[in-house]
């Protein structure tokens, strides 16, 4: 009897209008198989003359040649120096200090060069401000050898030498100063005290000269407010080491907010100490990395927040202000004043609001406190740039009224949301120069280009903050033809001293007092004990005095809940860690780093929450290998529109949307790296907060992202973590138990000897490296990351190879959020949870990520376990064990079975997929000779079919004890470090010895708060982790 | 890989012998003064600067006396007086003493208050010698061919006589053998016919034990040699390649007993032993601008002409010997590379040379006798790993291993410890 059975192949035979069942009806695959690209044309192949018997003999010929050839070693040749500098010794790594001043980066920073070559940027531990590198200072390095760098000086496009581009702008400059035309100096923020003399000395020869300065991304309200209230152009400089209550109101204070930078010193008082952390209230639309340390996240909109903090402000100071807010969030002002009043002195509050009395309420609120952390004597000079002054010289440019326009570190075509007038008023100027390292959006459009040099190849000096300054010096000679714009300053000025000269000679009369210069340039930073006078204002701060000082000083919080419009949809506008305001967007290193929050790379995207999303028909979903697809929307804002991904983000307050600046460029870039979307477009009146519309848009946009999954579901193995209360008051067993299991029917720790399956290995002699990492200390900032990648030459695998989860990033950083309001709920509904219906039911709702979750980092590399499972299944013996605890790879012993990553229960095994060097497919930082400079030469480049993971650093802690060796001495407890260690600014990641019991980590591993990453594997892993705690003690 | 022919350095005596006969048939000099003392002193105040017959970074000073006298009418005591105190002549506003000044660049040369009139007078006497005549070039050049024809002809005359005598004999045995058989068809005696055997080759092949074992056999061996050649891929054992410039360690390292790491000085603090920059070279060779001749006929029989090698060096550097200045046009040298390891290696010179003072000829063999540099040793893994099992680790007033010796030697029960035993055998030591 024949059946009439149906049997479904899949769920699309549901649809009976769906296309791809009627296609896979007629055809095997849905999509086309491309074999006529692969055989080209049958013309083409009738044509040749090559006949299939010619074709098997030339394949013979050639694999019996190639076999014979690679018999024969190649010849190498080895070139040494005519005459050695004395400072270079072949394989020895020389130190340099030196400071990054990109106009959004600013730090005092240590340069690994080995041959000359810069190959990594380090912390300065001598500095005291800015003295740690963030991700993108990390990966400036790469910069430095971008092949897409202007080589010379250009004149429309043809190059020119230098000594007729200073006749023809000199002759030129010259006349526009007779014909008294203005001339305008449009640069990044330098705070450079021998910058600021220069173009003073500028303005004298040539007269009608203005000077403004540019912030791609503006903190001017900020300046403004502290400029009318404390007289001095600067932004107010906080301490966070010195705050126990900490209240934010949209500050992403460990991102870029007003300079960043505070992460180490916010660190200093998250890790309990006697019972006491501080204590972080975060009130934001966007999910920040800073709400994402918060103890508590109050999610708001950008209208909501204005009004928060006027109501703040009354509540702490006095006085009313008009405006209802909702009431959980009332609740949670009032809630916050009241934390902060009890803190008195410890308290601090920032705003992120670009708002002039958003900023004033700020500084009041914080006079009111007598905060401790508000220093008034040491405003920081990172940020100088004026919105009025940038807005009038566009509509001068406009009007015709500039003669000559000489840029510096600033892309305003691309940067500006009116960049079209701009490009029109820039073709109206009779000189155009811009001093760029790239044919970029702006200077494809000037007459002349100066190639810049990167600021490893410069010298130059920086304000960092009042007092504190850093100076700048090559680390190697320039690459290219170029030449720094304070170069050409002094040409112009027809003075013949070199820069150096220059920066020593402002240095010895103005800055030093007395102290050595070749002091300073050692330890790249210098603390001035007498105030110097800014020797140049720009314009801009002249005019804007005049108009901020008309602030009432009482009235700032009443004008600003007035202006706290609630108008439907609001998007706020934001830097990301990774790439800031866009300035290295064709870096590799930072367009591969997972955004910590998002985790996803290679994009920048429309951040919705989750209502918003439903309500707006737009989706996130994944696809069959898993990765993550997403909406497209349009965004309009004042009639401009963009089209961006969707992201769902969870804790994104209801009716605000986030989208992130430095994306969407065009020009200097590789056509990899020309990612994401041009949010500057959006950025009407520097005003980062914008009322939108969005629709959604046909399309679906597929993301990069490296973590799919993104709740903990309850497993409190991975992440421990409890609260002060507990923490201070109950014993460790009931916050950071030990796992269990059973032996006889007993319950045995896992820790214990009995329960385990293999024979300990005696390790107490020698050295027993161990990393500590602190789940308390670390923001995930993910400098750690890119530090790795430089030290370890980690290849870039791109866009496509990332969503197919094959990214190679040996440290990643997993972010999980919780799906009940905080990771204790999930704990207690999972145990709760019993029976097949309600594991299923309540399981998979625990995949969903809470709307104003708790969340969580966790740096996870190899955990170099002592009882490794990925050791025991490698059929080669490829991976093996070292005393001093590091598990070892031997890539050229590697075979690529993979069986050591199936068998990794931490998943931190990469396997390299292809060739990533000198590989045309992968066209990054590793396939051209300038690129590869970049290289550790201690490091090796792996190859196609070998795994890899991290090392420990083992190049590292390898060459800390040759040295000692070499000098005969012991080893002192700080002297070992990993990459990652290194570059942690916040304490989070401590290594060392732990057979030196006087050693930090020694300490860390008989903490109370140690753990391991899931224990209860009883892989005994050398990678310990300290328990998070959070301060949830309201009031 | 090319590779360096060899040619026997066969020697010459009657080459050497009139050299050296040359060499003391100078007529002696009337003047006063021992020139044979003169030569010491010379050599040991003057010669940093000097030479007899070339300039330097001061004059040729062969013949200077009569020179100075016959164009500048200066007697000895002014050389006495320049000698002793150079600045003080110039000083005093002496015409041909300012003169040379500025000619040699305004580099004014030591004092040598410490010399007496004696000393003087012998230096004097060693500069007045006549200069010696080069080496016979041309009758060496000629000895050479006969000298190693008729060592042929010898031998082939041996050879001769010797394959006569065979042939006589082998030609004697057949008629003695003919005349036998003669002699016995003669008498009617049957010579008996010798039985016919399976050939041993037939044999063979019938017995099948023996096929299967000699299949084994012959099996096993392709195999054994077959391994032995992949094994040896990639292994450069006995690599000397042509170098851009003949360097010789032999001369260097050997004959004049110059310090590895003088040179290679990276090995003591770096990974790598480093090739010296060319500035090293020419801490030496801006004096030394041609060999002794000794050296040089010693040259000239491997075809080597060690003066021109110099001036490769000259070029390379790009100095001006004739003026005693560089030019700055300089060519860097490219070296080729003989100890290749590969990527995936981590060795360290210092920890070797510097911690473990391991010398340099246990991995690099006889540097000092080598004419050419060649690889010595295997460079493989396996040799690697037998030197780190057999040597013990120099721990000697070296307070970084005081306390794990203490505690390791303890554990393994051992007075000292192999760099294996210190962990020297784990994969990520050397491959990371």
């Amino acid at each position: 009897m024949s059946s009439n059975k149906k049997y479904w192949k899949s769920v699309e035979e549901l649809n009976e209008n769906s296309s791809i069942v009627e296609t896979l009806k007629q055809n095997e695959f849905v999509e086309e198989i491309p074999t006529d690209e692969f055989l080209g044309d049958k013309e083409t192949l009738e044509e040749t003359s090559t006949t299939r018997r010619d074709f098997l003999k030339y394949v013979g010929f050639s694999t019996a040649a190639a076999s014979l050839a690679a018999c024969e070693g190649p010849v190498k040749k080895s070139i040494p120096y005519i005459v050695q500098p004395t400072e270079i010794i072949p394989g020895v790594a020389n130190h340099y200090a030196t400071t990054i001043a990109n106009g959004f980066d600013f730090a005092s920073v240590l340069v690994k060069t080995r041959e000359g070559r810069p190959i990594k940027i380090e912390n300065n531990n001598l500095a005291t401000t800015n003295g740690s590198a963030n991700a993108r200072v990390n990966a400036s390095v790469l910069g430095l050898y971008d092949s897409l760098r202007v080589q010379g000086p250009k004149k429309a496009g043809e190059s020119i030498s230098w000594s007729n581009f200073d006749s023809e702008t000199s002759q030129k400059l010259t006349e526009l100063s007779a014909a008294g035309e203005a001339i305008v100096l449009l640069t990044q923020t330098f705070a450079s005290p021998s910058t600021s003399k220069l173009i003073s000395e500028f303005k004298e020869k040539y007269g009608n000269v203005r000077h403004v300065v540019y912030d791609a991304v503006s903190e001017s309200a900020a300046l403004d407010a502290y400029q009318a209230k404390y007289g001095e152009r600067g932004l107010a400089n906080y301490d966070f080491a010195k705050a126990m209550t900490i209240v934010s109101v949209g500050a992403d204070f460990l991102g870029d907010w007003q300079g960043g930078g505070f992460d180490a010193d916010y660190s200093k008082n998250r890790v309990p100490d006697h019972g006491k952390m501080s204590r972080h209230i975060q009130f934001e639309s966007n999910m920040s990395l800073t709400g994402a340390n918060a103890d508590k996240r109050v999610p708001l909109k950008p209208s909501e927040q204005k009004l928060a903090l006027a109501k703040l402000y009354s509540y702490v100071v006095g006085g009313s202000v008009s405006g209802t807010l909702p009431e959980h969030i009332e609740a949670a002002v009032k809630n916050a004043a009241s934390q902060l009043k009890k803190a008195g002195s410890n308290g601090l509050v920032v705003t992120g609001i670009q708002d002039v009395n958003a900023q004033t309420v700020v500084l009041e609120i914080n006079e009111a406190l007598t905060s401790r952390a508000f220093d008034k004597t040491t405003p920081i000079k990172t940020r100088q740039g004026s919105d009025a002054a940038v807005t009038k010289l566009v509509a001068d440019m406009k009007a015709g009224n500039v003669g000559a326009l000489i840029m510096s570190g600033v892309n305003p075509a691309y940067s500006l949301p009116n960049a079209s007038d701009f490009v029109d008023g820039l073709k109206k100027t009779k000189l155009s120069v811009a001093f760029s390292m790239k044919v970029d959006e702006t200077s494809s459009e000037t007459q002349y280009i100066a190639a810049a040099p990167h600021y490893l190849e410069s010298w130059g000096d920086v304000e960092l903050k009042k007092g504190h300054y850093g100076l700048m010096q090559p680390t190697i000679r320039p690459l290219f033809d170029t030449r720094q714009f304070q170069e050409a300053l002094l040409k112009w000025t027809g003075n013949d001293v070199s820069y150096h000269d220059y920066i020593k000679d402002t240095w010895g009369t103005g800055i030093l007092g007395g102290g050595s210069f070749n002091r300073a340039l050692h330890d790249g930073v210098f603390v001035g004990t007498i105030a110097t006078e800014t020797v140049e204002t720009a314009e801009a701060s002249n005019t804007d005095t005049e108009e901020t000082a008309e602030i009432p000083s009482g009235n700032a919080a009443r004008t600003l809940a007035a202006s706290a419009k609630n108008e439907g949809s609001e998007l706020t506008l934001y830097t990301k860690v990774g790439m800031g305001d866009g300035q290295q967007a064709n870096n590799p290193w930072l367009q591969e780093f997972p955004d910590p929050i998002t985790r996803t790379s290679w994009d920048n995207y429309l951040t919705v929450s989750k209502a918003d999303a439903d309500a707006l028909g737009l989706i996130n979903h994944h696809v069959a290998n898993g990765a993550l697809n997403g909406s497209y929307a349009k965004v309009t804002v004042n009639g401009v529109s963009v089209t961006a991904p969707v992201m769902i983000q969870p804790g994104q307050a209801k009716g605000s949307f986030g989208l992130s600046f430095g994306y969407g460029k065009t020009l200097g870039l590789k056509e990899e790296m020309q990612t994401g979307v041009n949010a500057y477009a959006l950025y009407q009146n520097f005003n980062t907060v914008q009322n939108v519309t969005i629709e959604k848009a046909a399309g679906e946009h597929e993301f990069a992202s490296v973590q799919l999954h993104n709740t903990l579901m309850g497993r409190g193995d991975i992440i421990k973590e409890t609260n002060l209360e507990i923490f201070n008051t109950k014993d460790k067993k009931h916050w950071n138990a030990v796992p269990m299991v059973s032996l006889n029917h007993e319950p045995v720790p896992v820790t214990s000897p009995e329960v385990d399956l293999w024979d300990e290995f005696d390790r107490s002699i020698g050295h027993h490296f161990n990393l500590s990492i602190d789940l308390n200390a670390c923001t995930g900032c993910g400098s750690c990351v890119i530090a790795c990648h430089a030290e370890n030459n980690v290849p870039v695998v791109g866009k496509t190879e990332v969503r197919r989860s094959r990214d190679m990033h040996w440290l990643r950083i997993d972010r999980y959020y919780s799906s009940e309001t905080s990771f204790e709920g999930d704990n207690t509904k999972k145990d709760n949870i019993s029976g097949l219906g309600s594991s299923l039911s309540e399981f998979g709702e625990m995949e969903n990520a809470s709307d104003n979750p708790q969340v969580a980092f966790q740096p996870v590399m190899c955990q170099h376990c002592n009882h490794a499972p990925c050791e025991t299944v490698c059929p080669v013996a490829a991976t093996s064990h070292g005393r001093q605890g590091q598990n070892h790879m031997a890539y050229n012993r590697c075979v690529g079975t993979r069986y050591c990553a199936n068998n990794c229960p931490y998943k931190v095994r990469r396997f390299n997929w292809f060739l990533y060097n000198g590989n045309d497919e992968f066209d990054y930082h590793m396939n051209d000779d300038l690129g590869r400079m970049v290289l550790n030469p201690d490091v090796v480049v792996r190859s196609r079919g070998v795994m890899e993971k991290c090392s420990m650093c083992i190049q590292m802690t390898q060459k800390t004890i040759l040295d000692a060796k070499r000098d005969g001495r012991e080893i002192k407890d700080g002297e070992f470090q990993t990459a990652c260690s290194a570059a942690c600014s916040s304490g989070a990641m401590i290594f060392g010895d732990i057979n030196d019991k006087q050693s930090e980590v020694a300490k860390l591993k008989e903490d109370n708060r140690m753990y391991h990453l899931l224990e209860s594997v009883g892989t005994k892993p050398n990678v310990i982790y300290q328990t998070k705690v959070r301060n949830t003690t309201e009031a | 890989m090319e590779k360096v022919i060899h040619r026997k350095l066969g020697k010459n005596t009657l080459c050497l012998g009139l050299t050296i006969l040359l060499a003391f048939t100078i007529s002696l000099s009337a003047q006063e003064g021992d020139p044979a003392k003169g030569k010491a002193l010379f050599n040991a105040n003057c010669a940093a600067c000097h030479q007899l017959d070339k300039k330097m970074t001061g004059p040729a000073l062969r013949h200077v006396e009569q020179r100075l006298a016959d164009e500048q009418g200066l007697d000895r005591d002014w050389v006495y007086a320049w000698v002793r105190n150079s600045a003080g002549v110039i000083k005093s506003g002496d015409a041909y003493a300012n003169k040379i000044y500025n000619e040699y660049s305004s580099a004014a040369m030591t004092a040598f208050p410490q010399l007496s009139d004696d000393d003087l007078n012998n230096i004097l006497a060693y500069t007045a010698q006549e200069k010696a005549a080069p080496p016979a070039a041309a009758t060496t050049a000629g000895a050479q061919p006969t000298a190693s024809s008729s060592g042929g002809i010898s031998n082939e005359i041996i050879l001769g006589a010797l394959a006569i005598l065979f042939i006589l004999l082998a030609a004697g045995l057949y008629i003695v053998n003919k005349t036998l058989r003669r002699f016995a068809s003669a008498q009617n005696i049957d010579i008996p016919e010798a039985t016919k055997r399976t050939p041993l080759w037939k044999a063979f092949i019938k017995n099948q034990f023996l096929m299967l074992v000699t299949a084994i056999f012959f099996l096993l061996a392709s195999a054994y040699f077959i391994f032995g050649y992949f094994m040896q891929i990639g292994v450069d054992q006995g690599y000397e390649p042509v170098q851009p410039i003949h360097y010789s360690h032999r001369i260097h390292a050997g004959d004049n007993g110059i310090d590895c790491k003088y040179c290679h000085s990276s090995a003591r603090v770096s990974k790598t032993s480093g090739i010296p920059s060319l500035n090293v070279c020419m801490n030496c060779h801006k004096s030394i601008y041609e060999v002794a001749p000794e050296t040089l006929a010693e040259g000239k029989q491997i075809g080597v002409d060690y003066n021109a090698e110099i001036q490769k060096l000259y070029k390379a550097a790009g100095w001006d010997d004739a003026n005693q200045k560089y030019t700055g046009n300089s060519q860097p040298v490219k070296w080729v590379r003989i100890h290749n390891l590969p990527d995936f290696v981590y060795f360290n010179h210092s920890q070797h040379v510097s911690v473990a003072g391991v010398e340099c000829q246990t991995c690099h063999g006889p540097v000092e006798e080598m004419e050419v540099m060649y690889q010595h040793a295997p460079l493989t893994m396996g040799w690697c790993i037998e030197c780190h099992r057999t040597t013990n680790v120099n721990v000697k007033d070296n307070a970084y291993y005081t306390k794990i010796h203490e505690e390791l030697s303890k554990k393994y029960g051992v007075e000292n410890l192999t760099a294996a035993q210190m962990g020297g055998l784990e994969c990520g030591k050397c491959h990371y």
